[in-house]
C-alpha cells in the first residue's frame, strides 16, 4: 500500500474503533440510525472543514469559517423575511462566499500578510457584520425548509441520510475530484509542499491562492446555508469557534497543518470522529459540557501524538 | 546604487528597526486625535476619590489584561510558535482562585497557586511543542479546547454552587489604586520591566530569536533549542496567569466558559501590529504594548462615538487591516507607485 | 586544442563547419537590488547545440543573470532576444512556454509529492484543467526513459537520493519544445559516476540542438563538457571564449583577478605539521542505524581528513564528534576527559567547534545580523544569564569580519543578505570566535568560489600551525589530499581505516573505498 494513504487509514481506524467502543458501551449504538444522525448533525461543520482542508493543504489557514456560517445564516433569514426562496438566497450567498474568500486570498498574496492575520480580520468583519444585521435569532419560515428537513434517503437498517448529509457527501465528492483530478488540485499540494519550488516550477501563485480561499469561502458559505436550513433560523452567534472545530476535523483527518500532506476524504472521518465524541458523551447522560470539552481535547491529543509518530516514519528526506 | 524612494520625509531618516515602530504609534495617535475630535473633553483627566479618571486612563486600564497576554504571546511567537490556549489558561487560573478561597487559603498563597497553575499550563504546552515536537498551533489547540472544561471541573471541586468571592488583596491588585494611579497599571509596568530585563538584559532574547529564526542552526550553535522553547511557553503561561488574576478579581467571580473570550486573537493582533511576525524572529515588547493600546483605543472610540457596539468588531477588523497594509512593504509600494511616477 | 593554436585557424575551421545558430542573446543587462548593483552591462549569448559554462565567484551575478533569462526576475535595463526576437518575460511560466527550462541547484521540486505529480505539475492538464492520470503516467514513463531512469514513480520524490532527484528535475525540464536548458550547479551533490551519467545525457541533448547553460565552480568539469566559457565578476562580464582557447591559469585569473600561482601553491603544498597532544578521542563511538562504532583521534596542529562517497556517514561522524548526534555506544574524550551527555554546548565549552555542511538549513539564522550570528556560540557557551555587552559584541564581530575578509559594509545587516561565500565565512567566524582547540569542518568549501576557497584554506592552515586540531569532511578528494596529514576513509556508515603521511593520495583513498586493498568491505 502506498505510504501516503497511511494517515487516511489511521483516521478511518480510529473512527471505527470509537464506533466499536460505543457499540460495546450502549445497546443500539452500532446502527445506521446513529450513523445517520452523526452525519446529519455534523454535515455543516464537515462541509466547512472540507473547504478548510484545501487551505491547510496549501500551507495556509482560514479563521473566518465560523463567522461566515453565522453571517450567511442571518442573511438567509433576512432574505427569507423579504420573501426570497431559500434556494435563490443560497445561490446569491454562495457567490458572496466565493467573492469574500477570493478577497481574503488576494490580500494574503498581494500584501504578503500571513493568512492567520488576514482571515482573523475576516473573522471579525463577518461576525461584526452579523451583529449589524441582527442581534437576535430570526426564524426562517419558507416551506422549503420543511421540505428540506423531511427529505431523506433510507439506509439499510433503521437509519437514513438527511438532505444535509446528502449535500455534504456530494460536496465531498466534488472536493475529492478537484483535489486529485485537476491541475488546480496538484498545485494546491505543491504550494503546501514547497512554496518557493512551486513558484519556480511555474505554479501561478496568485491565481492559485485566490482560488483556494475562494473555494474555502464557497464551502464555508455552503456550510452556513446548510446550518441555517437545519436550524431553520439565522443566529448571529452561529458558528462561533467553528473554525477551530473545522481545523480539528482536518487534523484528525490526517492532514498536516504545515501543508502538502493529507487527503480531503480524511476530513470526513475527522469530522465524524468529533461528532462521535459528543454523541458518546450525550449517550452517557452527563450533559456537562465540561466533559465534552475535556474528552475532545484528550482525543485530539492522543490522535496528534499518534499522527506525529506516524509522520516521522514518513521518510521524506533523501539519503544524503 | 539603487534608489529606495521614501514617500514620507519623516521616515527617511530612520533605520529599519525604527521604521516598523512608526506605524503602531501613528495608528494610536491618529485614533486618539479622532477621539478628541469626536468627543470634546476626551482628554480630560480628573481626580475623583483620590485616583485619576478619564478616557485616556480608561484605555490604559482596560488594555492591561490584553497587553499582559500579548507580551507572553510575543515571546512565544519569537520562537516561531503560537499559543491559542491563553484564554483557557486564564479560565483555569481564575477557577483555582475561586476554589482555594473557598478552601480558606491565605490570599497571598492563593495568588501564588493561581500563577503556579498558569505556569503549569504553559509548561504543558511547552512539553508538547518542545518535547514531542508537535506544531504549536495544534499543540496549544488541545488546551484551548479542553482548558475551559478543566476550569469548570475545578469549580465543581468546591461544590461549584457559588463561584464568586471577596478578596481584598486580589481586588486591590486589580481594581485598586496606589496614590493616583490604578494599581494594575503599576503591576503591568513592573511585569513589563521584569520581562524586558529577562529578554534584553540576558541572552534569553537572543536565544529565543535564534531559535525562532532557525532552530536547527541555533541548536548546532550551542543553544538548547528545546529548553528555550519550553521556557518561552512557560513565560507565556505566567503572563496569562497574571491577566487571569486581574480579570477574575475584577469580576469577583470565576466564569471559565466566558472569561477572556477571544483574548488570544486580540493578543496575536497586538503582537503583529507591534511589528512581530508570526514566522518567528524579533520580539518587540514595547511595540506589542502599543499594539494592545491601539486595540483598546479602538474599542473605546467606538463606545464614545455613539456607534452601536455591534460595529466594534467590524471597525476593529478594518483598522487592523489598514495598519497591516501600511506595514507591508508590497502594499506601500503599490500605493506609492502613482506618486513616484509623478515625481520622476 | 592547445591554447596557443591559432585562433584564426580555429575560427576558419568553425566557419567551415557551420554558422552558429544563436538561440538566445542577452545584451547590456542591468539589474539592481537595494544597495547593490548585481549586473552591470552584461552580455551573454547562447548557440544551439553548445554547452556554455557560466563561471564566477559567489555574488558575481550568475544566478541573477540566469533568473532574468528564465523569467524569475525582471531586468532593469538591457534586452533579451530569443531566436532573434526580443522577449520580455513576466514569469517563469512565460519563459517555459517559449522553450527555456531550468534546473536549480537546490533541485526545487516538491519532496512531499510523488515523482509522477512532480513531473506533471503544470504540464499535464487537459481541457478545462482536468488530469487524466493514465495519460500522465505514459508521459512520465517516456520522460524518464529518455534519461534511462527506472524508478517507482508513486513514491514521494524526497524518498530518493539527491542524484535521482536531480535527474527527475532534468526530466521535468526537458519538454518536447525545449530549446534552452539552464543547469545551476547540477553536479554539486553528485559523485563521479553520477556526474558522468549526467554528462552523457548532456551530450545527447547537445546533439539534438539544445543550448545548455552550465553554471558550475568545478573547473575540471568545465573543461570536460563545456564548449564556451563566460566569466562574471562583481556583476560585470570579464570575458567569453572557447574552452579550447582559455587555459586554466587564465580562467582562474579571470575569476578571481589574482595570480593562480599564489592559490595553487597554498592549495597543493602540505604544511609541515607536528602532531601535538591528543585533543579529541573517540573510542568505539557509534549509534545504531546511523554509524558503526569507530575510533578516531585528533591532535594539535594536525589536519585529519574524512573521505567517503555521498551517504558514507561523513556528516554523521563529524556531528557525533561534536555531540550533535547522541551516541549509544563507546566514549568520547575531549582533552582527556570523558564526556557524558554530549551536546553542542558541552562541546563548545570543552573547546570543540563545528561548521555544518548545509549553511542555510543548519548554519545561519538569516534574520539575525552578522554580528549576532558570529557571537551566538560564545554566548551559548556562557549561558543565558551572562550576556556579552553590546560593545564587546561589536568589537568581536569587527575582528572576525576583518580576519576572514567577510565582505559586508555593515555588521548589523541580516546575514541572509550576504552572498554564499561570505555566509560560509560567517559560519566559520562563529566557530572560530569560540576560540576552539578542535575545529570540525563539514564541506567547508561547498558552493563557494575559488577565491574564498583559497582564503579559507589559508586561514585554517595557519590556525593549524598555531596548534588547532582540525577535522575536514569533504567530498572533494583533491582538497583532502592537498590539506590532510591523515585521512579516515568511510563507506556505508562505517570507518574502513586510515591512511597517513605520504600514502595520502587520491588513488589510495579511492582504492580503500572500493575495497581493492585487501581489507574486508
Amino acid at each position: 500500500m502506498n505510504r501516503k494513504y497511511l494517515p487516511l487509514v489511521a483516521t478511518m481506524v480510529v473512527f471505527l474503533a470509537l464506533f466499536a467502543v460505543g457499540g460495546m458501551m450502549y445497546r443500539n449504538f452500532l446502527s445506521t440510525l446513529v450513523l445517520g444522525h452523526i452525519l446529519a448533525d455534523n454535515a455543516f461543520i464537515i462541509i466547512a472543514a472540507i473547504g478548510a482542508t484545501f487551505v491547510i493543504l496549501s500551507g495556509g489557514i482560514d479563521l473566518s469559517i465560523g463567522s461566515m456560517i453565522g453571517f450567511i445564516g442571518v442573511c438567509m433569514a433576512v432574505l427569507d423575511r423579504a420573501g426570497w426562496h431559500p434556494l435563490a438566497a443560497a445561490a446569491v450567498l454562495l457567490c458572496f462566499g466565493i467573492l469574500f474568500g477570493a478577497m481574503q486570498g488576494f490580500v494574503i498574496d498581494f500584501c504578503d500578510i500571513q493568512p492567520f492575520i488576514v482571515t482573523l480580520a475576516g473573522l471579525f468583519l463577518l461576525r461584526g457584520a452579523s451583529f449589524m444585521v441582527t442581534l437576535d435569532s430570526i426564524p426562517i419560515r419558507h416551506e422549503f425548509v420543511e421540505a428540506f428537513a423531511t427529505t431523506r434517503i433510507p439506509l439499510p437498517g433503521r437509519g437514513f441520510l438527511t438532505s444535509s448529509a446528502i449535500v455534504m457527501l456530494a460536496s465531498l465528492a466534488v472536493a475529492v475530484f478537484i483535489a486529485h483530478f485537476t491541475r488546480f488540485g496538484v498545485n494546491v499540494y505543491a504550494l503546501g509542499g514547497d512554496r518557493e519550488s512551486a513558484r519556480l516550477m511555474g505554479v501561478p501563485i496568485r491565481r492559485t491562492t485566490v482560488s483556494i480561499y475562494a473555494l474555502a469561502g464557497f464551502y464555508s458559505a455552503l456550510a452556513g446555508v446548510i446550518y441555517a436550513l437545519y436550524t431553520s433560523s439565522g443566529y448571529p452567534l452561529a458558528g462561533t469557534s467553528s473554525e477551530l472545530t473545522a481545523i480539528a476535523a482536518v487534523v484528525l483527518g490526517g492532514t498536516l497543518l504545515t501543508g502538502g500532506v493529507g487527503m480531503v476524504a480524511g476530513t470526513l472521518f475527522g469530522g465524524m470522529i468529533l461528532g462521535l465524541i459528543s454523541t458518546l458523551i450525550i449517550f452517557h447522560g452527563s450533559l456537562n459540557s465540561a466533559w465534552i470539552m475535556i474528552a475532545s481535547g484528550m482525543l485530539l491529543f492522543a490522535f496528534i501524538v499518534m499522527h506525529r509518530f506516524l509522520v516521522s516514519s514518513f521518510d521524506l528526506r533523501g539519503n544524503a | 546604487m539603487a534608489d529606495r524612494v521614501e514617500t514620507r520625509p519623516l521616515v527617511m531618516a530612520m533605520r529599519l528597526r525604527n521604521h516598523r515602530a512608526i506605524w503602531p504609534l501613528l495608528a494610536l495617535i491618529v485614533i486618539l486625535i479622532v477621539d478628541g475630535i469626536i468627543s470634546p473633553g476626551f482628554f480630560n483627566i480628573r481626580i475623583v476619590e483620590g485616583r485619576l479618571f478619564g478616557n485616556l486612563i480608561d484605555i490604559f486600564y482596560r488594555a492591561v489584561p490584553t497587553a499582559l497576554v500579548a507580551l507572553g504571546m510575543a515571546v512565544v511567537i519569537g520562537t516561531r510558535g503560537i499559543d491559542l490556549s491563553v484564554g483557557s489558561i486564564i479560565a483555569i487560573s481564575g477557577a483555582v482562585i475561586a476554589w482555594r478561597i473557598h478552601e480558606g487559603d491565605p490570599h497571598f498563597v492563593i495568588l501564588l497557586l493561581s500563577l503556579g497553575a498558569a505556569i503549569l499550563c504553559g509548561m504543558w504546552n511547552g512539553l508538547l511543542v518542545a518535547g514531542l515536537g508537535i506544531q504549536p498551533i495544534i499543540a496549544t489547540l488541545i488546551l484551548m479546547v479542553s482548558g475551559r472544561g478543566v476550569g469548570l471541573l475545578i469549580n465543581l471541586l468546591y461544590g461549584g454552587t457559588d463561584p464568586s468571592f471577596e478578596s481584598a488583596l486580589l481586588q486591590g491588585l486589580s481594581t485598586g489604586h496606589v496614590w493616583l494611579i490604578p494599581t494594575r497599571l503599576i503591576l503591568a509596568a513592573l511585569i513589563f520591566v521584569a520581562l524586558w530585563l529577562l529578554i534584553r538584559h540576558t541572552a534569553l532574547g537572543l536565544f529565543i530569536e535564534a531559535v525562532g529564526g532557525n532552530a536547527a542552526a541555533a541548536q548546532l550553535a550551542g543553544v538548547n533549542a528545546r529548553l528555550i522553547t519550553f521556557v518561552a511557553y512557560a513565560v507565556c503561561g505566567l503572563c496569562a496567569g497574571w491577566a487571569g488574576v486581574i480579570l477574575t478579581a475584577d469580576t469577583h467571580t470565576s466564569d471559565p466558559v466566558s472569561v477572556a473570550l477571544y483574548i488570544e486573537l486580540d493578543a496575536i493582533l497586538a503582537v503583529v501590529i507591534g511589528g512581530g511576525s508570526l514566522a518567528g524572529g524579533r520580539i518587540y515588547l514595547g511595540m506589542t504594548v502599543i499594539g494592545a493600546l491601539v486595540i483598546q483605543a479602538l474599542t473605546t472610540s467606538i463606545l464614545i462615538s455613539g456607534l452601536p457596539p455591534e460595529y466594534n468588531l467590524v471597525v476593529k477588523a478594518v483598522v487592523v487591516l489598514f495598519v497591516l497594509l501600511l506595514q507591508s512593504d508590497d502594499a506601500r509600494n503599490a500605493l506609492a507607485r502613482p506618486f513616484r511616477r509623478a515625481v520622476r | 586544442m592547445p591554447a596557443e593554436s591559432q585562433s584564426a585557424e580555429s575560427q576558419s575551421i568553425e566557419r567551415a563547419i557551420e554558422p552558429a545558430i544563436e538561440r538566445a542573446q542577452m545584451r547590456a543587462i542591468r539589474k539592481a537590488f537595494p544597495g547593490v548593483l548585481a549586473l552591470d552591462n552584461v552580455d551573454f549569448a547562447l548557440n544551439a547545440g553548445e554547452v556554455h559554462a557560466l563561471l564566477g565567484e559567489n555574488g558575481a551575478g550568475k544566478s541573477t543573470l540566469i533568473k532574468i533569462l528564465t523569467g524569475a526576475l525582471r531586468r532593469d535595463g538591457g534586452e533579451v532576444f530569443l531566436e532573434g526576437r526580443p522577449v520580455e518575460f513576466a514569469s517563469t511560466g512565460e519563459a517555459q512556454a517559449k522553450g527555456i527550462s531550468t534546473v536549480y541547484q537546490e533541485v526545487n521540486l516538491i519532496p512531499a509529492m510523488s515523482v509522477t505529480k512532480n513531473l506533471t505539475l503544470e504540464r499535464a492538464a487537459g481541457r478545462l484543467g482536468f488530469i487524466s492520470w493514465r495519460k500522465a503516467g505514459q508521459r512520465v514513463h517516456e520522460k524518464l526513459a529518455r534519461l534511462n531512469l527506472d524508478i517507482d514513480v508513486a513514491r514521494p520524490l524526497g524518498s530518493f537520493s539527491v542524484a535521482i532527484q536531480q535527474l527527475v528535475a532534468i526530466a521535468r525540464a526537458l519538454e518536447d519544445d525545449t530549446r534552452v536548458l539552464v543547469l545551476d550547479e547540477p553536479t554539486a551533490s553528485l559523485d563521479a559516476q553520477e556526474t558522468a551519467r549526467l554528462f552523457d545525457i548532456l551530450r545527447e541533448l547537445k546533439a539534438k540542438g539544445i543550448a545548455i547553460v552550465f553554471i558550475t565552480h568545478f573547473i575540471d568539469q568545465v573543461y570536460e563538457i563545456g564548449d564556451r566559457i563566460t566569466v562574471l565578476r562583481n556583476g560585470r562580464r570579464v570575458g567569453t571564449g572557447l574552452t579550447g582557447e582559455i587555459s586554466r591559469p587564465e580562467l582562474i585569473t579571470m575569476m578571481i583577478g589574482r595570480e593562480l600561482g599564489e592559490v595553487e601553491r597554498k592549495y597543493s603544498g602540505k604544511a609541515e605539521s607536528r602532531a601535538g597532544r591528543e585533543r579529541l578521542a573517540a573510542r568505539g563511538l557509534g549509534r545504531r542505524r546511523t554509524l558503526q562504532p569507530f575510533d578516531l583521534s585528533l591532535h594539535e596542529g594536525e589536519v585529519v581528513g574524512l573521505a567517503g562517497l555521498l551517504g558514507s556517514g561523513r556528516t554523521e561522524t563529524a556531528k557525533m564528534l561534536f555531540g550533535a548526534i547522541r551516541a549509544d555506544s563507546g566514549e568520547l574524550r575531549i582533552s582527556g576527559d570523558v564526556v557524558s551527555g554530549a551536546s553542542p554546548r558541552r562541546s563548545l565549552q570543552a573547546g570543540v567547534a563545528f561548521c555544518p555542511e548545509d549553511r542555510k538549513a543548519e548554519g545561519l539564522i538569516g534574520e539575525l545580523s552578522v554580528r549576532e550570528n558570529i557571537m551566538l556560540s560564545i554566548q551559548a557557551k556562557q549561558g543565558w544569564l551572562r550576556r556579552i555587552p553590546r560593545k564587546d559584541q561589536e568589537r568581536l564581530a569587527a575582528e572576525m569580519i576583518a580576519a576572514l575578509g567577510i565582505a559586508t559594509s555593515d555588521a548589523e545587516k541580516p546575514v541572509g543578505q550576504l552572498s554564499g561565500g561570505n555566509q560560509q565565512k560567517v559560519v566559520l567566524a562563529r566557530a572560530l570566535a569560540a576560540r576552539p582547540a578542535v575545529l570540525l569542518l563539514d564541506e567547508p568549501t561547498r558552493g563557494i568560489d575559488v577565491g574564498a576557497h583559497a582564503e579559507i584554506i589559508t586561514l585554517v592552515r595557519r590556525l593549524c600551525r598555531e596548534g588547532l586540531a582540525l577535522l575536514v569532511a569533504s567530498s572533494e578528494l583533491d582538497e583532502i589530499v592537498a590539506a590532510a596529514d591523515r585521512v579516515a576513509v568511510l563507506r556505508d556508515r562505517a570507518k574502513l581505516g586510515e591512511i597517513a603521511g605520504a600514502d595520502v593520495t587520491r588513488d589510495n583513498i579511492i582504492r580503500m573505498i572500493a575495497g581493492e586493498d585487501g581489507r574486508p568491505g
